[in-house]
């Protein structure tokens, strides 16, 4: 388990914006009546972006009190899952994968490179513009190592980073240039380095696939007759 | 090698389009409608007869699982819920299908659905995978508005509802009794079974969880046949499979094989070869970081699957491939992944909350020498205390890397410790 608690300096209030009422609709609009406290961890998220990257006290509560929760349930919730940030980070939230199959391929390098141009972790650059955390295994092992960059363009993967090619990212984020997520060098998502060896079949891509079927496997003699029945409705 | 004509997943790089239109052309929605007028009983059957093992980790046999969900709809609806969340570390191949292929994962949520009688269908997402859950919930309105999902589904008569959920960063929440308390808006601690999720999972209604990739083959099964699926693999390992290949290969990569391919073939063939050649191989850990590894001469020839990786005490999970050359200080890749086992305990059982901590604590010590020969043992015996002794299977998980490590790289450890009481720095012998 991590160890998890609220930031000290608390702002006084938190109001969702605009679209982030919409988005809160949308959410609870997907769980059936009286289950709208599903919805409580996509509606932190959205408070989340909504604050600036982190949860404060007062957004907790809100979300509470739009799903009908104790304030107590909220927290709970805020404190177990580790995306919420607890603290204020910087306009770019950088998480390095260090989990062993990123380590093998030199998340080590990437953390240096972090520590070197930003600081410590978990604190935020002078400049306000970022904020660094090695997180556990991201799920992008075969584009190793790579990192998630939070920030107002989105949550984006960079993958198949070196020391040089992280320097450039943070380089280009500081300096307000665009950047290209996914892998830096010139691979295409997961297929290996220089292209891929499978999948080349023209056949598969022709339509051919789409013509009716001829026949269903196994299908019984009688499969006419076989309508639609049980559970059809509730 | 697999010939591309029997790749389920035909857009796994993202080459292709992976909006309806075009996944259409590669045959996904094709004949589906057809499926659900020949019932849920048949849907089920093939499934069972195809011998598809669950993808998710477990290799638990997916026809089997549905044929447990109640024969009638009572007074509780029934749930699908689709395991997308995908954290095992090594592992990325859901990943793949819901961001390149997803319309083969919603037409499998409403065949699955169908199959079990369940009228809505929640996917849980992984929290950090926000590109994919913007493709995936895009392909998922697309098949909305063709009329594919919704009311009268495919035109079957079926009314059917596909939800994204997403987590928050909790490799618990792949376990699925964490899973559902997550997705009822609490914190993902995993429950006691029983009573199973069949009888009372989501909302204590039945529910059948499922992996991504289990869900997403489904629909080809039924097109191509059980027979054709069953073609793949040796007998009790059936079927196709993707593989992620990471660590120390010159080409890592995911890739869909043929199941019970050997090992040395999946990596030569594919990945480029481990670095510095087969030669330079220290040790695999073949299927996710939950199974222990393996020294190189299995590897020499060991085949992908269940069966053959448990006869050596390890496991085929989510084959996902680690691969670790000569130069890997495997103390420390072990010990690293102790600590994802220690930050990822749900903090509910003793012996895993403590159990991983201690573990992690101990090896860290033994990185650098500083242990007793005593400790060794100390360190397995309290594996195998945690192992089994928790309600969920992260016990395990945490415990087997560990017994792994001591099964096949012991001298390793006693190396360090040597190294250190001759009074010698660790890190000068480890760059020698």
């Amino acid at each position: 388990m991590s160890g998890r608690h609220l930031a000290k300096e608390q702002p006084d209030s938190f109001a969702f914006s605009k679209e982030g009422e919409s988005q809160a609709k949308y959410w609870i609009a997907k769980y059936p009546d009286g289950k709208q406290r599903s919805a409580v961890i996509p509606l932190l998220w959205i408070a989340q972006k909504d604050n600036g990257g982190w949860l404060s006290e007062p957004a907790m509560r809100t979300v509470g009190d739009r799903l009908g929760m104790a304030h107590i349930r909220v927290l709970e919730v805020a404190t177990f899952y580790t995306m919420f940030k607890l603290e204020p980070v910087g306009e770019h939230l950088i998480q390095v994968c260090g989990t062993t199959p990123c380590m093998l391929r030199g998340s080590g390098d990437i953390i240096k490179v972090c520590k070197n141009r930003i600081g410590e972790k978990n604190t935020i650059s002078a400049d306000g513009k970022f904020t660094w955390e090695e997180v556990e295994c991201l799920g992008a092992c075969v584009n190793a190592p790579m990192v998630q960059i939070s920030n107002t363009s989105g949550d984006h993967y960079y993958e198949d980073l070196d020391e040089a090619a992280m320097e450039k990212l943070l380089g280009d984020l500081a300096a307000g240039k665009a950047v290209k997520d996914g892998p830096q060098n010139g691979r295409k998502t997961s297929e290996p380095l220089g292209g891929a060896l499978t999948l080349s079949d023209k056949s598969l891509y022709n339509g051919a696939r789409a013509k009716p079927l001829k026949s269903i496997p196994n299908a019984p003699k009688l499969a006419k007759k076989a309508a639609p029945k049980k559970g059809t409705k509730k | 090698m697999l010939d591309d004509k029997n790749r389920i997943f035909t857009n796994l790089y993202g080459l292709q389009d992976p909006s309806l239109e075009a996944a259409k052309k590669r045959g996904a929605w094709n004949g589906t409608g057809e499926f659900l007028a020949l019932g849920d009983d048949w849907i089920v059957e093939q499934i069972k007869a195809s011998g598809l093992r669950g993808r998710g980790g477990a290799g638990f046999p997916t026809g089997l699982k549905w044929s447990f969900m109640p024969k009638e709809v009572k007074d509780r609806p029934h749930y699908l819920v689709v395991n997308a969340d995908e954290s095992e570390p090594g592992t990325c191949k859901d990943r793949d299908i819901m961001r390149h292929d997803p319309h083969l994962l919603v037409e499998g949520c409403l065949i699955a659905s169908f199959a079990m009688r369940a009228n809505a269908c929640y996917i849980y997402l992984r929290g950090e995978y926000i590109d994919e859950r913007i493709a995936l919930q895009k392909a998922i309105d697309e098949a909305y508005k063709a009329g594919l999902i919704g009311k009268n589904a495919c035109g079957s008569g079926f009314d059917f509802d596909l939800y994204l959920h997403h987590g928050a960063g909790a490799y618990i929440c792949g376990e699925e009794t964490a899973l559902l308390e997550s997705l009822e808006g609490k914190k993902g601690q995993p429950r006691l079974k029983p009573p199973f999720p069949a009888n009372a999972g989501l909302y204590g209604c039945p529910t059948t969880v499922n992996n991504v990739e289990s869900i997403a083959v489904a629909p080809t099964i039924l097109r191509r046949g059980a027979g054709w699926f069953s073609g793949f693999g040796r007998p009790g390992n059936a079927g196709t499979k993707v593989f992620c290949l990471s660590g120390h290969v010159n080409t890592p990569c995911n890739v869909e094989e043929e199941m019970s391919i050997p090992l040395k073939t999946l990596i030569e063939k594919h990945a480029g070869g481990v670095i510095g050649g087969w030669d330079n191989l220290k040790a695999i850990i073949p299927g996710g970081s939950s199974v222990p590894c393996l020294p190189r001469d299995i590897c020499d020839t060991v085949l992908m699957d269940f069966d053959a990786l448990k006869e050596h005490k390890s496991g085929l999970g989510t084959a996902a491939v680690i691969v670790m050359d000569q130069s890997t200080d495997m103390v420390r890749a072990i010990t690293r992944l102790s600590y994802f086992y220690k930050h990822e305990s749900c903090g509910q059982c003793t012996p895993c909350r403590e159990g991983t901590g201690w573990m992690w604590r101990v090896l860290t010590r033994m990185c650098e020498g500083k242990a007793e020969m005593a400790e060794i043992d100390m360190l397995l015996d309290v594996s195998q205390e945690i192992e089994g002794h928790t309600i969920c299977a992260l016990g395990d998980a945490a415990a087997w890397p560990v017994q792994g490590l001591i099964r096949h790289f012991r001298h390793e450890i006693e190396d360090k410790i040597n190294t250190y009481r001759a009074g010698k720095s660790v890190h000068a012998v480890a760059a020698e």
